[in-house]
């Protein structure tokens, strides 16, 4: 929202969301009223909030920030001193730390990619109307609904499982049928690692991609598109023209809150694959190097530079949930 | 199908082309929908049933899936096996995520009654700094509060995660509280308080109507995402302050079968999350999205 800089008198000023938010009718109805203790009143209902999050979210980044410049094992703490960019300078030369950086990057993409396909084309689905809609759009979102480590476990045990998995299971099946006594039973964890983790993360967020698109395709305008069903448009060219150009704010706001709570994910990582095959992130290395390693500075680099990273993507999260925020506000 | 009840609205003004063929085509995509709604709800039904199987039945290749129904997977996470009772991590659980939430609930109202009834200046601000604490990864700031925790005595203590529950929701429930709180009819209340009603008045007969749906959702999601945290729970808790998702971990076991047993707990502890998530189901976009999808 612009700030209201051509205003001058301080009580206007404090009116000026108001203003905007509901319209002239509301914002002349009454008089100036000077307050001069009106300003600290108002802010007294939000000030625990805002020390709280800085006490418990603000400082200990800070702590983090300090430790990565430090020499800090707590397996030798007799050793403990400044050092440098060190720390960074392991993170980006040491192989295994580097591939968590490149596993982080690849494994959030790709989730974050084919959960939004898929979302959207479910939410293009679910946009019409058939019989069982509402059970339909039950039965999508329950694995968003599903605690992440029992999903997890879920996934590596009961589908996995080269033995007794579901999908060795069903091959078996399948391979029955046609009476083969030998099916294929491929180790799904240990065969394609990333593949199976990224699998599971799917399944468990799509459904979110789907609220939030089917949200964003009933709030189109319907009449434009009736409008433009009269004038002969086909169905393509309505989702082309019309469908697609609404949702694309949509998208990108999927996309990016996707994005910023898949990076975080430590769940799906720890309870599939411990971490190994290539599939730690940097959240499991954060854990791992700090839980297992005891190396505090190395640690604490980590958490920096995952931070970096989610600065950068959360940048252009912020523009966009800010623009719709914006329209909603105006 | 449906098309006799869909036909009026949505084909009302477009000339009826290819009544036959659009029928068909509305019919499969119907089906298609239902398809594809049975796939993702597929490996939540199998975990189910695999929890009513004996654990002989639950690893067998190919899937017996007509096997016998049995409650002693759930016994067995009761601890009729082991004598280890699940309740001490549930209670932990629903400490740490009610009491997070009744936190950030009382955190939050006031908060967005601040940003978006009575606006400070800058609000907008103040909203992007809180959105801003969502985005930035949780796990940067573990090793800090481990280390402050570990000095203070604060380690494998519940009232430790209810505070970082409540830093991990809170901005969610700001933005989610202001955009209900948006919707306040400010002139009634203006005019309710020219007519002499208090405070509490103002509260209780014009806020509380509008907000309590809005409050309820905001609970429900803050619950959600409390009772599914693992890291930090891993971390900074140990056998007293251990909670559900923790104790979930401890049983997959090396030896033995355990997979009915797994999907039993699994079920168990998933069901609070199912509960709260079906009831805020047309809350839960707009609190995912915080606050910015309606």
């Amino acid at each position: 929202m612009s700030t209201p800089s051509t205003t001058s008198s301080p009580s206007r000023w404090l009116r000026a969301p108001d203003a905007l938010r509901r319209g002239p009718s509301v914002a002349s109805a009454g008089p100036p009223r000077p307050r001069p203790r009106g300003a600290w009143a108002r802010r007294a209902p939000l000030l625990p909030a805002l020390v709280f999050m800085i006490v418990v979210t603000q400082l200990p980044f800070v702590g983090t920030l300090v430790i990565s410049f430090m020499r800090w094992n707590a397996l030798d703490p007799g050793n403990k001193g400044f050092a440098g960019l060190s720390n960074y300078t392991t993170e980006f030369t040491d192989p295994q730390l580097r591939s968590s950086l490149t596993t982080t990057v690849v494994l959030t993409a790709s989730v974050v990619l084919v959960s939004l396909a898929l979302g959207l084309g479910l939410a293009l689905l679910l946009d019409r109307r058939f019989r069982g809609r509402g059970l339909v759009r039950t039965l999508l979102i329950t694995p968003f609904l599903v605690v992440p480590v029992a999903s997890a476990l879920l996934w590596k045990h009961a589908l996995y499982n080269a033995e007794y998995g579901l999908l060795n299971g069903s091959l078996s099946w399948v391979w029955s049928l046609f009476g083969s006594h030998n099916p294929p039973q491929p180790d799904w964890l240990s065969q394609s690692p990333k593949l199976a983790v990224e699998a599971s993360l799917i399944w468990q967020w799509t459904p979110f991609m789907m609220l939030i698109l089917l949200a964003g395709l009933q709030s189109r305008p319907t009449d434009v598109v009736e409008a433009a069903r009269v004038d002969g448009a086909t169905t393509w060219q309505v989702f082309r023209y019309l469908t697609f150009p609404h949702l694309r704010r949509y998208l990108e706001l999927a996309a990016l809150l996707g994005t910023v709570y898949v990076v975080q994910n430590f769940d799906a990582v720890f309870t599939l694959t411990s971490g190994g095959l290539g599939t730690a992130n940097l959240p499991y290395a954060v854990y791992s190097t700090f839980y297992q390693a005891h190396d505090y500075g190395q640690a604490s680099a980590e958490g920096v530079i995952v931070v970096v990273l989610s600065i950068i993507v959360a940048t252009f999260a912020l523009r966009t949930v800010s623009s719709l925020f914006r329209e909603e506000t105006r | 199908m449906t098309t006799a009840v869909a036909g009026p609205r949505t084909r009302a003004h477009s000339p009826a082309r290819r009544p036959g063929r659009e029928r068909r085509n509305r019919g499969l995509l119907g089906l298609l929908a239902w398809l594809c709604g049975i796939v993702f709800f597929l490996p939540f039904a199998w975990m189910v049933l695999t929890s009513l199987h004996g654990e002989q039945d639950a690893a067998a290749n190919p899937p017996h899936l007509a096997a016998p129904l049995t409650l002693h997977g759930y016994r067995e996470f009761f601890g009729s096996g082991t004598g280890v009772s699940p309740w001490p991590p549930l209670v932990n659980s629903l400490t740490a995520s009610i009491a997070s939430t009744v936190l950030v609930l009382l955190l939050a109202t006031p908060a967005a009654y601040a940003l978006s009834i009575k606006p400070v200046r800058k609000w907008t601000d103040v909203m992007f700094f809180f959105l801003s604490t969502k985005m930035l990864p949780a796990v940067a700031g573990l090793l800090p509060v481990y280390l402050i925790a570990k000095n203070a005595g604060l380690l494998d203590n519940i009232w430790l995660l209810v505070v970082l529950y409540t830093s991990m929701n809170l901005p969610i429930a700001v933005w989610m509280m202001r955009s209900f709180l948006a919707e306040v009819p400010v002139a009634i209340m203006e005019a309710a308080s020219i007519d002499g009603a208090g405070l509490p008045t103002v509260l209780t007969r014009i806020i509380a109507p509008v907000v309590m749906p809005g409050i309820a959702a905001t609970a429900l999601i803050s619950f959600i995402f409390s009772w599914n945290e693992l890291l930090f729970a891993r971390v900074l808790t140990g056998v007293v302050a251990g909670t559900a998702p923790v104790f979930l971990t401890g049983f997959v076991t090396s030896q033995g079968l355990f997979l009915a047993k797994v999907c039993a707990a699994a079920v168990c502890i998933s069901l609070p999350v199912l509960a709260a998530g079906f009831a805020a189901q047309d809350k839960l976009v707009q609190g995912l999205s915080l606050g910015a999808v309606k």
